[in-house]
């Protein structure tokens, strides 16, 4: 059980520290981005009260009436709320509002893909590694330069082969403006067209690195003694594949979810620029662009609070999946 | 903004007995003293360094034979020719020339973020696992959380905070940096968690020794090919790192990398338009310079663990025996079922 509570324990520590991060990077840096941020707002035609500048001064620094321990106990209150301002680039819509729409699109086009990557990855790194020496395993290395590609210049290379050369998939957008988001089918089939190329860039991007990890660690269990064990009694050879090596050798596969999680996010951050895609990413860097740092703000604690989780539920479920860690602690 | 990650789980501790077997197996000597830090020359590794020279020459070389790759001609986004070998951009930049100072820029964040990188992690991992107990603690919490937050949205934002006049080569240098030792850290931390127990590194303390000496002449020696490829696995990330961060804008202003370049194809409607040979070659120069050095990665990840090393011998010597066998059969067939002395021989 204390595993589990210190793993629940960990990620509590690093939210904490992401939002303190959070607090921290404004009033570090230089520039004064409540008076932008207010000048903004100002051209937009939203009324400037002392409490807009006050709310805002909270998120971002630069009121010194306050002292900075009562700035940080303010803000946390507020995240607690739910309260991360209001919107400059889409005013008056608040921050949350603005995640609330693009978080969907994000969520399943990163996850699907990245679940995608991960189980094709892996069940190829089996296959490869279970034979090593064969010309298959040869090319193995071949498989870095996929992983050494940028995101972003896949996606311009993937866009420009089948998007505009062939015209078998829109160029950008995440769905067709014509339609109106909803849950009909015409309208998912379009968003599923729309979202096959940034699945296929993360999907080729992130593929290699899940494929060469679990190929080494199956040319390592390979050489265990169980395995020698498992043969010498006759098991199959598919048996002893399925339940002797490829499940002891995907566990690290597994541990390391975490920082393949983190670039895939970041990948996909980029990726989705470029396909002008209508997800978080894209919002991210609109936010960078037009000065709103609400937002931007807003949306860096979501993702990061979303690799947490989704790292949260893996560690979990690796507790379960190998008994040893549970034992170890 | 890769998934490159250290492919093994290596341990320092076993290589030695580990090659000393090999090399009873196959019958040669050891390789003696430094010998054993360098990596044995195989095919790949030889394309990755080819890769990487080629391409550093280059950055090095090339700025000085292409011409001014800010001037501008008019003859917007001709395709390549004689002329221009890489073809021009919309305002009639030369790419080629373009190429070359860009190549020349990334390396040079790519390493200096590699070393900072480097350093970071060589600190938190190498120092917290010889002081142990708290201080250990602290810096492996303190390196799983950077672990776990992810990157490049906390790169954005960095960056979207300071104003784009102070974003000069060194503060996205730093912010790099900052933002991507963490994972060495902990594979450093792992390696000398099992190097610190050594009884050698106890006789040094005992002798009394210093902490600084004990880490710099004892532990860090047995340490120098992870230390090597965690930052080839640093550089590769800075490079990448940069080139997503300039790609959205967010890049250091007035710098000219292979980022910037594919930044102004987008927006020049490179794609669009159909100018490949505007956004290829900067995004392939990324890709080659990456593959070389995961290619070389291959290699020294061999004398980390050399179980991967034995694999490959392994491999080789498979590969012998089927070729003897086949021409121990070849012979048979043609002595009428009876094996010549010279195909037993050289079966041997």
């Amino acid at each position: 059980m204390s595993y589990f509570l210190r793993k629940i324990g960990f990620y509590a520590v690093a939210l904490w520290a992401a939002l303190t991060l959070n607090f921290a990077i404004p009033r570090m840096l230089p520039g004064n981005p409540v008076d932008i941020l207010l000048a903004k707002l100002q051209q937009r035609g939203g009324t400037v009260t002392p409490e807009t500048r006050e709310a805002y001064a909270l998120l971002l620094g630069g009121d010194d009436s306050l002292p900075l321990w009562r700035q940080y106990f303010d803000y946390l209150g507020n995240l607690v709320q739910g309260d991360l301002g209001v919107s400059v680039s889409y005013y008056p819509a608040p921050v949350s509002e603005v995640i609330g729409q693009s978080l969907p699109w994000t969520v399943i086009l990163v996850g699907l893909a990245t679940i995608l990557a991960a189980v094709l990855g892996v069940a190829l790194g089996a296959f490869v590694g279970w034979k090593p020496g064969t010309w298959l395993d040869s090319l193995i290395p071949a498989t870095t330069l996929l992983a050494a590609v940028p995101y972003f210049w896949l996606a311009l290379l993937l866009t420009y082969l089948l998007a505009r050369v062939l015209g078998w998939f829109p160029l950008q957008g995440g769905y067709d403006v014509v339609l109106t988001p909803g849950w009909n089918w015409e309208f998912i089939a379009s968003a599923i067209t729309y979202g096959f190329l940034p699945a296929l860039t993360i999907v080729l991007a992130s593929i290699g690195g899940w494929l060469l990890g679990m190929r080494n660690m199956m040319v390592s269990t390979l050489s265990e003694d169980y395995i020698l064990t498992a043969e010498a009694k006759g098991l199959s050879p598919r048996k002893i594949l399925r339940s002797y090596a490829s499940r002891n050798a995907v566990l690290p596969s597994v541990a390391g979810f975490a920082i393949s999680l983190g670039f895939v996010v970041s990948g996909s951050v980029i990726t989705e620029q470029v396909f002008s895609y209508p997800g978080i990413g894209g919002r991210l860097l609109g936010a960078v662009s037009n000065n709103d740092y609400a937002l931007m703000q807003g949306l860096f604690l979501f993702i990061t609070l979303a690799v947490l989780g989704a790292n949260l539920v893996v560690d979990l479920l690796y507790g379960l999946i190998d008994p040893r860690t549970r034992a170890r602690s | 903004m890769t998934n490159l990650k250290p492919t093994s789980e290596p341990s320092v501790a076993d290589s030695a007995e580990l090659l000393a077997e090999t090399s009873t197996e196959t019958g040669r000597r050891p390789r003696a003293g430094w010998r054993m830090l360098l990596p044995t020359m195989t095919p790949w590794l030889a394309i990755g360094l080819g890769l990487i020279i080629a391409i550093t020459l280059f950055g090095l070389i090339g700025p000085y034979f292409v011409g001014d790759p800010r001037a501008i001609r008019d003859m917007g986004l001709t395709g390549p020719s004689a002329e221009f070998w890489l073809g021009t951009t919309q305002t009639g930049q030369d790419v080629l020339a373009q190429l070359a100072y860009a190549t020349r820029g990334s390396l040079q964040i790519g390493v200096i973020v590699g070393l900072l990188a480097t350093a970071l992690s060589a600190f938190f991992g190498i120092y917290g696992a010889y002081r142990g107990r708290i201080v250990d603690e602290a810096f492996s919490l303190f390196t799983n959380v950077f672990l776990v937050i992810p990157g490049l949205p906390l790169v954005i934002v960095i960056s979207g905070f300071v104003p784009a006049e102070s974003r000069g080569l060194w503060t996205i240098a730093i912010v790099l940096a900052i933002t991507s030792w963490a994972g060495s850290a902990r594979v450093l931390r792992a390696q000398t968690l099992s190097v610190r127990n050594r009884d050698y590194v106890a006789a040094s303390q005992v002798s009394g020794e210093r902490p600084w000496r004990v880490i710099v002449v004892e532990i860090l020696p047995n340490l120098l090919p992870v230390i090597a490829s965690q930052f080839v696995f640093a550089v590769i990330a800075a490079i990448l790192g940069e080139a997503g961060l300039s790609f959205i804008g967010l890049g250091a202003s007035n710098s000219s990398t292979l980022g910037t370049m594919l930044f102004y194809a987008q927006n020049g409607f490179a794609l669009s338009l159909g100018a490949w040979w505007w956004f290829i070659p900067p995004g392939l120069i990324i890709a080659l310079f990456g593959t070389g050095l995961s290619l070389v990665n291959f290699s020294i990840d061999e004398i980390i663990n050399p179980k991967l090393k034995n694999l490959r011998l392994h491999r080789k010597r498979a590969r012998r025996a089927a070729r003897l066998e086949r021409e121990l059969a070849q012979a048979t067939r043609r002595n009428g079922g009876v094996p010549t002395q010279t195909a037993k021989e050289s079966a041997r």
